[in-house]
């Protein structure tokens, strides 16, 4: 689409090429027109609430809008909605008003068909949510605020641990305000029931609340919770591939690479895992939080596995926080057995898998429990299936990051369709899976950080009826990162409750 | 340091010299990547390009494939396409790389393939015309571009775009009683007949399937006076 400008009531205005019929103006991408005032709001216009709903605290473009052009200009016209670019040039180069992107390696152009520019430049870092370009302008509301409902009570009945509670309470009191809270919890301390009354609170109050995780699987595990607990509250899910995304939702349960649909909309931010890949890496995720975040918000920080840099912070007291060492059900975590199988890279690559790696499977298989065997990359994933496969005759599937199957694949490992699942790191986090043993095959390669074997050892024994799930590391010579996540879990295990 | 076309990861400058050395050619995609992608080679259906490792003996016959030799056997499609080759097998990640380029719209990720393009088309070409296969106007816009033009760019600096699709309006109002009854009739249209006199052409499209779509394109373009028609793809 290209825009044409021209002066009305004395002041420049845009519009959409095809909505004024004046051969005479030349029109150009968004980002070629002069710079234009935004219409005054007008009081007695009949905008559309289903419009006002959607765009609330929302960026968007013109593709993600299920409006005609028309409708939307309309509301431009009246002052309710602003255009804005979504890529500006700047002293060095572009930026991505989106994501916030500026590397230069992550823009590139082509020869486009909407606006006829032989370069019009996007922007790659944030494409998996729909193209930013020149020629797309982001759009933005500008009319009154949604109002949400006050109805939304906690539908829960649940016992909290003496730690749960603490946290949870420390929650609670930091809802009215702003401020900032880390919730440091072992892996399997509950984390999702510390939340439950704070949200309430939150949401009695009117306030709109997300919870933000880098996971698609959290998300897809979160959100039918929350919406059983939260049963009178609109509780939508933000997710590649999500079918909510055009509800009105007071409680979003978001990826956070979706949260860079969101504009100053959250009064409470609920960051899971903030240590996790690729949030801690991503400056524009961080970017993503805090342009989703309302001027007036309280953020809180999820984390198993705090950064340096945020325990740093908590000791010295900048970060208020609060510590779950026990797992809810009290029993310690599993710590992991180190098992030495020799060169397993050379194994593989000969379709072999490491001996004491084929004893521990063949007995996996017999347990008739699950587990699942982490391996090092994609391209691995399907030699190691196959070789397992030849030895085992239980079900026995694969799973990774762009599987499209994915989803599906983790529901049948949890309804116990699938015996033996091996995945790559992508699964380490949040997927709960009661019975359940682990193995990484090749624990000494280098994608296998501290915190992420401790993520991954986190996943057995989660159940208060089985607490005692086994975690293997079959490795080629002790890594730095396996003997310190082992040391991690030792030493989360001596805490006391807080 | 590099960075991956594909996966943005960064690369060792290593890696590409060797695949440099190998291949001739830089690399654009990682390690990794370039290593997930499977060149077409060895015994292939003379006509289509598929490599016969990849599917089942019985169903070829001398150097074609069964597909082919039906395609062949039916007198209106007999000849129509001279032969197809395409650069790789379309594969699960290939399928991926393809959905990033035609449904997120990330068009850069096509300049992957422009190193090999550029030395298959070397062997291939017959100093023809580069044509891409077009899309509908409404899904051009859609996409704000048409992937085998991108892809046409790799073979060719100055791709002639001399086809396009007809509209629907077209379609219905030029359908006879017949023709809509057996839903046969060409989607596609020629430009401008004038320039492809005697021509040889060589199609370009991201994908070889059935086959149907580069014969319907062929087709009309033999009637309009082109000499011989080729095609290449990225897969098949
Ligand atoms: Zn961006
Ligand atoms: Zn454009
Ligand atoms: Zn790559
Ligand atoms: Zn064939």
């Amino acid at each position: 689409m290209r825009f044409v400008s021209f002066s009305l009531n004395n002041r420049l205005t845009i519009a959409p090429e095809h909505l004024v019929n004046n051969p005479s103006l030349i029109a150009v991408p968004f980002s070629k027109l002069p710079s234009f005032s935004q219409p005054p709001l007008n009081p007695s216009f009949h905008f559309d609430k289903n419009l006002q709903h959607i765009l609330h605290g929302k960026s968007l473009l013109f593709d993600e809008l299920p409006f005609e052009v028309e409708k939307i200009h309309e509301h431009y016209e009246n002052g309710y909605l602003m255009y804005s670019p979504g890529i500006h040039k700047t002293k060095y180069g572009y930026a991505c008003s989106r994501c916030g992107n500026e590397k230069s390696r992550w823009f590139a152009s082509f020869s486009c068909f909407r606006c006829k520019s032989d370069s019009c430049v996007y922007c790659r870092n944030c494409i998996m949510m729909g193209r930013v370009s020149e020629c797309t302008p982001l759009l933005s509301w500008t009319g009154p605020e949604v109002e949400w409902s006050k109805a939304n009570n906690l539908l829960w009945y649940g016992q909290l641990s003496s730690g749960q509670q603490a946290a949870s309470q420390r929650f609670v009191d930091g809802v009215e305000g702003e401020g900032e809270l880390l919730v440091w919890a072992v892996c399997g301390a509950g984390k999702t029931e510390v939340l439950f009354k704070g949200i309430e609170k939150a949401l009695k109050l009117g306030l709109r609340v997300c919870i933000a995780t880098p996971r698609t699987d959290v998300v897809l595990e979160l959100a039918p919770r929350l919406k059983s607990v939260f049963p009178e509250t609109l509780v939508a899910s933000y997710y590649g591939g999500s079918d909510e995304r055009d509800l009105p939702a007071q409680l979003v349960i978001s990826t956070t690479h979706q949260l860079y649909r969101f504009k100053q909309a959250f009064n409470i931010m609920i960051v899971d895992e903030v240590d996790a890949f690729p949030y801690s890496y991503d400056k524009t995720l961080q970017h993503a939080v805090t342009q989703a975040v309302h001027p007036k918000h309280f953020t809180l920080y999820l984390s198993a596995t705090p950064s340096n840099r945020m325990k740093r912070a908590a000791k010295q007291e900048v970060l208020p926080c609060v510590k779950i060492s026990r797992r809810f059900h009290g029993h310690p975590l599993p710590v992991p057995k180190m098992v030495w199988s020799g060169e397993w890279r050379k194994r593989i690559a000969a379709k072999k898998l490491p001996a004491p790696f084929v004893m521990w499977v063949k007995k996996q298989a017999q347990s008739g429990r699950r587990a699942m065997i982490f391996v090092s990359s994609v391209s691995m994933l399907d030699t190691v299936t196959d070789i397992i496969k030849k030895h085992v005759s239980v079900i026995v599937d694969r799973v990774h990051a762009e599987d499209p199957k994915r989803k599906e694949k983790v529901e049948q490992f949890r309804q116990e369709k699938i015996q033996l699942l091996i995945t790559t790191t992508i699964l380490e986090r949040g997927v709960t899976v009661p019975f359940l043993d682990v193995a990484v095959l090749g624990a000494d390669h280098d994608v296998f950080s501290e915190s992420a074997l401790v993520q991954i050892a986190g996943r057995a024994g989660r159940s208060k009826d089985d607490h005692d799930g086994q975690v293997l590391f079959f490795h080629y010579g002790k890594s730095l990162s396996m003997v310190r996540a082992v040391k991690h879990i030792k030493h989360m295990n001596r805490e006391d409750v807080t | 340091m590099s960075y991956c076309l594909n996966c943005h990861q960064s690369y060792m400058e290593t890696w590409s010299w060797q695949a440099f050395l190998g291949l001739g050619i830089v690399p654009l995609l990682c390690q990794d990547c370039e290593g997930r992608l499977e060149l077409i080679k060895g015994e292939i259906c003379r006509i289509c390009g598929r490599a016969f490792s990849l599917f089942p003996e019985q169903y070829r016959q001398g150097d074609c494939c069964f597909d082919c030799i039906r395609w062949e056997e039916d007198p209106t499609w007999n000849g129509v396409l001279q032969q197809n080759r395409s650069l790789y097998v379309y594969n699960d990640f290939l399928k991926e790389v393809i959905a990033k380029l035609k449904y997120r719209g990330d068009a850069e990720i096509v300049k992957a393939f422009y190193p090999v393009a550029k030395t298959s088309f070397r062997k291939i070409s017959r100093n023809g015309l580069v044509i891409p296969i077009p899309l509908s106007e409404e899904r051009h816009y859609k996409r704000g571009f048409n992937q085998a033009e991108l892809l046409a760019r790799g073979f060719s600096s100055q791709p002639a775009l001399l086809l396009k699709r007809k509209t629907h309006e077209e379609k219905q109002s030029k359908k006879t009683r017949e023709e809509r009854l057996v839903q046969k009739e060409n989607p596609f249209q020629v430009i401008d007949a004038e320039k492809l006199q005697g021509q040889n052409v060589l199609l370009v499209d991201d994908v070889y399937t059935t086959g149907s779509t580069l014969r319907y394109a062929a087709k009309v373009l033999l009637e309009a006076g082109a000499k011989q028609v080729s095609s290449i793809t990225l897969a098949r």
